[in-house]
């Protein structure tokens, strides 16, 4: 199947975007967007290590058995979050101290063994390229973004650049945890309606919203455990 | 007494949920009924003490020896996923009716970064045996905590009609979980 490499970035970026359309890898996209750069350091890394597996997964997947192919994709994407870990240690030593211990857990990343599943397994090497950029980007602008929203509010900057007026008190409470909670649901909300505005505009039924970690590679047995579970 | 101050800590002041962000996926995912939510949390509980045991043996008495301390994350990660087929066989074997109840939720636990987190915060706080279970077990009962707090608050508010289209669902769980997370900001004068 041929695909157009536009489209399937594009499908990454806003169609599919990680964060807030799928609400996938929140976890680092909560905890590291405490400023635009930080949060763009960890997209930038997350998107390295999908764009890796991706092209890596999609070109073995002839050999790798169905049974086990969720523990080879975990020791692979391991295999990358060391040498990304290794490359951002010895060069962003200052990332390294802010991103702290959400670099090693890129491995449990449910964006990256979600495209593993969902794309790369199914689809060519050249396709899985270009969904791992798509997806990193999307990631990666969803994070920025977050990034210097919490930023502006908390801290009067935007890439340690100051935007506000001397007298502009900050908020602390935006880059504190609570803030990035807030600041990320306000952000899937706004996504929404813009999507259901386009969606009016186009005259296309209106888009219907993940309910939880929907995308993530485990939905099949988290959707049996929402619906089954409990006592 | 170290360690009930370890405990206290891990469970209100460093609440893995709303101030260590790790575990977020089933904290929104699961959360829609209290039922399921406190079988998540026991699952966790019961994984992450487990896991804290078996990486704090592997890192000291194999990675150290052999100098591979580097190659942790991928030792953690297959240790985490042998660990949690095994316990999914072991309970389906002794403890059908646990298995019942817990089994459901134990392959979500993998990919779930508490439990990998908790693994790697014991590695870098450099704590002892004892220290990475009650840190490991503090912090998953804080799970349970956050999680079963949050269930109660969502079969509340999902189906009100009030809440703007868009905000429904997620992006309200997600403000909820803010301002619960400002709520156990208050604990942090609990322990210096």
């Amino acid at each position: 199947m041929k695909m157009n490499p536009l489209k399937v970035i594009k499908n990454g970026v806003i169609t599919e975007n990680p964060i807030l359309v799928q609400c996938i890898g929140l976890c680092p996209a909560l905890a590291t967007s405490t400023s635009a750069v930080n949060g763009m350091g960890m997209g930038i890394a997350a998107a390295a290590v999908l764009v890796g597996s991706n092209v890596v997964i999609s070109a073995i997947r002839k050999f790798v058995p169905d049974e086990i192919r969720i523990p080879i994709f975990i020791v692979l994407i391991a295999g990358f979050v060391t040498v990304t870990q290794f490359l951002i240690s010895g060069f962003f030593p200052e990332l390294d101290k802010s991103l702290g211990i959400f670099i090693p857990l890129i491995v449990v990343n449910c964006v990256i063994l979600a495209r593993a599943e969902a794309f790369a397994f199914k689809n060519g090497a050249l396709d899985s390229l270009f969904d791992g950029i798509g997806t990193g980007l999307g990631f990666t602008i969803a994070l920025t973004a977050l990034g210097a929203a919490r930023e502006l509010l908390g801290n009067g900057t935007i890439f340690d650049i100051k935007l506000t007026p001397a007298g502009f008190q900050p908020g602390l409470l935006a880059i504190l945890p609570p803030g990035g909670f807030i600041a990320l649901g306000i952000f899937m909300g706004a996504f929404r309606k813009y999507q259901e505005r386009k969606a009016a505009r186009q005259g296309k039924p209106e888009p219907v919203h993940a309910a939880g970690c929907a995308g993530c590679a485990m939905s099949g047995q988290c959707g049996a455990a929402a619906k089954g579970g409990g006592n | 007494m170290e360690l009930l101050w370890i405990f206290l800590g891990s469970i209100f002041v460093n609440n893995i949920i709303l101030s260590l962000f790790l575990g977020n996926c089933p904290f929104l995912g699961v959360s829609t009924k209290s039922g399921t939510a406190k079988g998540m949390g026991v699952a966790v509980i019961f994984v992450l003490v487990l896991a804290s045991i078996m990486t704090w043996l592997a890192y000291n008495f194999v990675l150290v020896p052999l100098d591979l301390r580097y190659l942790y994350t991928l030792a953690f990660i297959l240790i985490i996923a042998a660990l949690v087929q095994f316990v999914e066989l072991a309970l389906k074997k002794i403890n059908p009716a646990l298995y019942k109840s817990l089994g459901i939720f134990l392959p979500l636990i993998t990919t779930n970064c508490a439990v990998l987190g908790v693994a790697v915060i014991n590695m870098n706080e450099g704590y002892g045996l004892a220290a990475s279970v009650v840190n490991a077990f503090g912090s998953s009962a804080g799970f349970l905590l956050a999680i079963i707090l949050m269930a109660g608050i969502r079969e509340r508010i999902d189906d009100n009609a009030d809440i703007p289209k868009c905000l429904r669902g997620l992006p309200i769980a997600l403000v909820t979980a803010g301002l619960m997370s400002i709520a156990f900001m208050g604990f942090a004068g609990l322990i210096k």
